[in-house]
């Protein structure tokens, strides 16, 4: 019994004694010297990894008594989480390594913060979804003040721990809710509790508790005030991070909880699903029309793009599943091209996020421009590029679901939303004359910010058949 | 053979525009005239050779969707024949008339090239009509239909240089749309109760039509009435017919040879053309007919004294283009389809001289075009002259009376004249005496402009005057070959157009039965309801077969009319007897337009050669009248008043307050004044304390948790 439990979980274990290996390695070596050797191996074991998962396949798994679950759900969005988590790092070792914060605990705590990913995905239980959450989070917030010495990325942690906290108390009060009025912190249980019975006004309570810790996680509006002052304070790379990896397996989790543990009672969460999407959208486009700082803006488009990974959600069907997945697939592919381009963004040696540096771009760097350009328009959802394939998806989920009401909504927000992501194409290519940046010299950057504008381009025919593997998780998560 | 005729003005439209700088300007000038002359050619081959029977020559398919199945065809029949000839035949001259005509325009600076434009557009043209005319499908003739108006757009705005054409060409755009939406109403019409716009099912439909009803803007209306009105907005548009007729003097700001081709021969004869074509539903449609004849004779009419007063050489001539076109609309509306293509025929040959003609004597003068400045002109270009007086003598009618014998005016028009007679309702007398006292106008107007143009004393420029000369052989010749058709046209084809039943029968191609099955039925209806036979047949030796001729339709239509679409290229309703009624008309009636073209003749005698000074004491004394008709009735200035004056009032308001307050102003105040202030709450609300934070999701847990209490948990 417990060899096949251990062999579901293979995978997160296999990461475990890789980090902890590499923590003991590098302590009792050269430490730092061995940081770029540290990251490049994590990255490698990243990959590896996603491709041993990918090509599991099967059915699902359930281990340790059900609060582990391995099915075609957790398979997708962990691949998601490992791919973008080692391309994330092979784009910070530039960065980190030209301002000093090549630690090799960074390689390291990411990895920890991908293993309780992977566990959030494949949660099955309230205590399993804690530990994941909670691993996750204190290794991010490590990690969102790695720059010791800057007030700025200390605070940001700060900032980050403190409100994690009263969010994580939340949805610790959402759990005993639902376990004292479900008798049973198993998902499973939790479902054929409600189904027996009818959704009691505690459960319900539990519900909205663990939904809000959730919305937190996924910087969803009213939770997510900490996101822009986070993403600014911390340094590029991590912020490149915060805006992935973790935001997949928030969704995941999302997506795991509300259909495994409330499925029976869709009715009564889409409302507040569909309220948390439409604040988010409205308040991530709106607010972002004034930010000046690029990391804070795209603090903003990740919150209104969640909004619209919400709407699919919202649908509360199979079919708003997968376009949420879809989504976010797509979503994370455009922002690892984004912030390969901010990250390339420097003067002086300096790295600069005012987004005024922009100002005639296009002369200095065409190509970079012309893929920053691509992304741009895929992000504020202008044809023929993937940005907009998925937002069609979810307003589709939405109308399918009889949310016409949500699907225009979510149209006017893009509408107001194209407007920051086109004044940066404004900005690059009819900006005033300003002094020029520094030439870009990080090979990666340039593979990376290429790679996503080709794929956010050639997507457009068939999305990679990824819509295939989203079917199949959605049909394993909603049954 | 057909498809050749076709397509080479394509040809030649596609290698002169785009392909000049390869060819050369004289290239391209010569290779389409050289292209029109062999689709001519071809034409009279077809048209002489012509057997009578219907052919659809299959081309490609086109539309196929639903129940829709088109395909582009040339229905080659009688009407297409005759129209195969004029088009081609004018076209071609026209292109060798503008090698001397468009040389050295003055329009254009030295060195500027325009000639390979104006060959091409006169090519479109010519391809688009030949498109229009050979159609075997309502689509696809409307095809040609839009095709001509753009042709005519791009050729009446040629001197793009001057405003004043410009506007004309827009003007005819315009106006023209106004009865392409009757038009497109009409096909859509047709197709709603036909589920079909080929022709062969349209027409075998026309007597389950004229049986229907059809509901159109909240009202019931007999399917044929309405769609055959509809079909003929199209037609009143495109032929200047009254009320949309404003765009055809203005049209005279193209140059002289669009004007004899489009203007005056072939484009505006198109609606004349439709209403033929459409014989089988116009038969079945009386409402419409009649209407058909209230406009025409009216357009005559009004033409007539518009262009009594006219000064503009070419307006003159444009008057009474529209004016003549009002004769043919007559004649089809009483359902002498014959006579109405007899009279287009004819004037598209003396028609196309006296512009043509004009084009001459404007060309000799330097490019002046007021009467008043000419004079005298008749021995300083003689062949001209000439040629204006033959096209004088076809147009006002010069033939003997109670003969076959005259110019070809005068046989085609006392044919509509008669026919008016003959339809014996009051709408037909209507038009009988309109069209009497028009021939009357049209004689005074015809002998007004020869007797200012080439007698009298030289008026105007002296120095113009002095060096006026004879154009050059390049546009003498095709005036020469179109004075024949205007002397010989008429007595050539009378018989096949205007002879007995069953000649006209013949020609069009229409079934010739078996006399003898029903003879004594034919000699019954005959004799019966007609009480002008016995009379008319003392008159008219050629009218013996008449009896038989009605027996002959009579039977046709009948047989026909329940089985699929009648044969042949007309269609006349075995009720419809017009035709033999004209032939028995009294002889005043028959003498009546012969009698109004001598009076108007020597009132312009009168008035321009023995006492000139008359005509200015007249339009002194009789001010308002000379006022009203001068300025044309006031039309323009009534559609100015009510429709562009309107129209530009209504989108000056949609503008300034439709789109610049309401539109432009709603998305502006979002965009600049709502976003911006949320925004900046936003950016307030962002204050970087902690507890701010913290707040904001309590309060969005308590939102959250009293949404749930009122909604979802209440149950």
């Amino acid at each position: 019994m417990i060899s096949s439990d251990i062999s579901t979980v293979l995978p997160e274990i296999v990461l475990a004694v890789f980090a902890m290996g590499a923590l003991i390695f590098a302590v009792y070596t050269r430490k730092d010297a061995l940081a770029p050797t540290v990251l490049w191996a994590t990255a490698a074991a990243f990959v590896g990894v996603a491709v041993w998962i990918g090509a599991a396949g099967g059915d699902a798994n359930v281990a340790f008594g059900g609060a582990f679950i391995d099915d075609a759900f957790s398979r997708y969005a962990k691949v998601i989480i490992l791919l973008s988590a080692a391309a994330i790092l092979l784009m910070s070792q530039d960065y980190m390594t030209k301002r000093g914060l090549m630690h090799f605990e960074y390689p390291v705590l990411i990895t920890l913060a991908v293993i309780g990913m992977m566990m959030m995905v494949s949660a099955g239980d309230l205590m399993a979804l804690y530990v994941g959450l909670e691993l996750q989070s204190l290794s991010l917030y490590v990690v969102a003040s790695l720059r010791r010495d800057s007030v700025k990325s200390t605070e940001a942690g700060l900032k980050y721990f403190v409100l994690g906290a009263l969010s994580s108390g939340l949805l610790l009060y959402g759990a005993s809710l639902t376990y004292g009025f479900a008798g049973t912190t198993v998902f499973s249980g939790i479902i054929s509790t409600i189904e027996h019975g009818h959704m009691s006004i505690g459960l319900l309570f539990g519900l909205v508790f663990i939904v809000t810790g959730l919305a937190f996680k996924v910087s969803a509006v009213p939770f997510h005030m900490w996101t822009p002052d986070v993403y600014e304070g911390s340094p590029t790379p991590v912020t490149a991070f915060f805006a992935t990896a973790p935001k997949v397996a928030a969704m995941g989790l999302f997506a795991r909880v509300l259909h495994d543990a409330f499925g029976a009672g869709t009715a009564d969460w889409t409302q507040i699903i569909a309220l948390l999407s439409v604040a988010s959208m409205f308040w991530g486009a709106i607010a972002a029309i004034g930010q000046k700082d690029i990391k804070r803006l795209m603090a903003y488009s990740s919150i209104a793009h969640m909004g619209f990974a919400l709407m699919g959600l919202a649908a509360g069907t199979e079919y708003g599943v997968q376009a949420m997945l879809v989504y976010m697939a797509i979503y994370v592919t455009m922002n690892i091209g984004t912030f390969a381009f901010i990250l390339s963004l420097e003067k002086d040696g300096q790295p600069v996020s005012d987004i005024a540096a922009l100002h005639q771009y296009a002369k200095a760097e065409p190509k970079r421009a012309l893929a920053m350009l691509i992304l741009l328009f895929s992000l504020a959802g202008v044809p023929p590029f993937i940005g907009f394939f998925g937002k069609l998806y979810v307003l589709n989920a939405a109308v399918s679901a009889d949310m016409t009401w949500l699907a225009i909504a979510g149209v006017i927000a893009s509408v107001i939303g194209a407007f920051y992501y086109l004044r940066l194409v404004y900005f690059m290519y009819f900006g005033e004359e300003g002094d020029a940046l520094d030439k870009p010299s990080a090979p990666i950057l340039w593979v990376f910010l290429m790679g996503s504008a080709a794929v956010v381009v050639l997507g457009a025919f068939n999305l990679f058949g990824i819509e295939a593997l989203a079917v199949q998780a959605a049909e394993a998560l909603v049954r | 053979m057909e498809t050749t005729i076709l397509f080479a003005p394509l040809v030649g439209a596609l290698l002169a525009g785009f392909g000049w700088r390869v060819i050369g300007e004289t290239g391209a000038m010569v290779l389409t005239t050289a292209l029109l002359f062999l689709a001519a050619a071809l034409s009279w081959i077809v048209f002489l050779g012509f057997d009578g029977e219907t052919r659809i020559i299959e081309i490609a398919t086109w539309i196929q969707s639903g129940s829709l199945d088109t395909s582009w065809a040339i229905r080659l029949d009688r009407l297409t024949a005759t129209m195969l000839i004029v088009v081609t035949t004018v076209s071609s001259l026209v292109h060798l008339y503008s090698f001397g005509y468009m040389d050295k325009d003055p329009q254009w600076k030295e060195g500027e090239s325009y000639k390979p434009r104006f060959f091409a557009y006169l090519s479109f043209f010519t391809f688009t009509m030949l498109m229009l005319v050979t159609s075997d499908n309502l689509v696809q003739m409307f095809f040609g239909w839009e095709g001509v108006g753009i042709a005519s757009y791009l050729l009446i705005g040629f001197y793009y240089r001057k405003p004043t054409a410009n506007a004309a060409a827009m003007k005819a755009f315009v106006v023209n749309r106004v009865g392409d939406f009757g038009f497109a109403l009409g096909i859509f019409g047709l197709f709603y109760m036909t589920d079909s716009i080929n022709f062969e099912q349209v027409f075998a439909a026309a007597p389950h039509l004229a049986e229907s009803n059809i509901s159109f803007l909240w009202t019931e209306w007999n399917a044929a009435n309405l769609l055959a009105f509809l079909l003929f907005i199209g037609a009143m548009g495109k032929s200047a017919q009254l009320f949309l007729h404003t765009w055809l003097p203005d049209a005279m700001e193209g140059p002289t040879p669009v004007s004899a081709l489009i203007h005056a021969a072939t484009m505006v004869t198109a609606g004349v053309f439709l209403v033929c074509r459409m014989s089988p539903l116009m038969e079945y449609a009386p409402g419409a007919t009649a209407f058909i004849v209230v406009v025409g004779a009216t357009t005559a009419f009004f033409a007539a004294t518009v262009g009594l007063v006219q000064n503009d050489i070419k307006r003159v001539i444009a008057y009474s283009t529209c004016s003549q076109l009002g004769y043919m609309f007559v004649a089809a509306g009483v359902g002498v389809y014959s006579a109405a293509m007899f009279h287009l025929l004819t004037h598209a040959f003396f028609k196309a001289m006296l512009f043509l003609g004009a084009g001459s004597v404007i060309h000799a003068m330097h490019h002046e075009q007021d009467m008043r400045n000419y004079g005298g002109l008749r021995k300083k270009i003689p062949f001209t002259f000439a040629m204006m007086m033959i096209g004088t003598l076809a147009i006002t009618g010069v033939g003997i009376p109670l003969t076959t014998i005259g110019f070809a005016g005068f046989l085609s028009k006392d044919a509509i004249i008669e026919s008016a007679w003959g339809a014996h309702s009051a709408v037909g007398n209507y038009a009988f005496w309109m069209l009497v006292i028009a021939a009357l106008m049209t004689s005074f107007y015809s002998w007004r402009l020869m007797f200012m143009t080439f007698y009298g004393k030289a008026r105007g420029d002296a120095h113009t005057h002095d060096h006026a000369h004879e154009s050059p052989m390049v546009m003498l010749i095709p005036l020469g070959v179109l004075s024949l058709g205007a002397v010989f046209s008429g007595m050539l084809w009378f018989s096949s157009f205007f002879g007995t039943h069953e000649q006209v029968n013949d020609f069009f191609g229409i079934p010739q039965h078996e006399v003898a099955a029903d003879a004594g039925h034919g000699e019954d209806t005959g004799h019966g309801d007609d009480t002008g036979h016995g009379e008319a047949e003392t008159g008219h030796g050629d009218d013996a077969t008449d009896a038989h001729g009605e027996a002959v339709v009579a039977d046709a239509g009948h047989g026909d009319g329940h089985e699929g679409a009648p044969v042949g290229a007309i269609f006349m309703h075995p009720d419809n007897h017009t035709l033999d009624n004209a032939h028995h008309a009294p002889n005043w009636v028959k003498v009546s337009p012969f009698v109004a073209m001598l009076i108007g003749f020597i009132t312009a005698y009168w008035f321009y050669i023995v006492n000139p000074s008359l005509p200015g004491r007249l339009a002194k004394s009789q001010a308002p009248a000379y006022n009203f008709i001068y300025n044309k009735w006031y039309f323009d200035e009534l559609y100015d008043f009510v429709f562009v004056r309107g129209a530009k009032a209504l989108g000056r308001f949609l503008w300034k307050k439709g789109d610049t307050a309401i539109i432009d102003g709603s998305i502006n105040g979002v965009a600049m004044g709502i976003i911006p202030f949320f925004t900046r709450l936003a950016g307030r609300a962002q204050s970087g304390y902690l507890f701010h934070y913290a707040f904001a999701m309590v309060i969005g847990i308590v939102v959250l948790i009293t949404w749930m209490s009122l909604s979802g948990g209440a149950e």
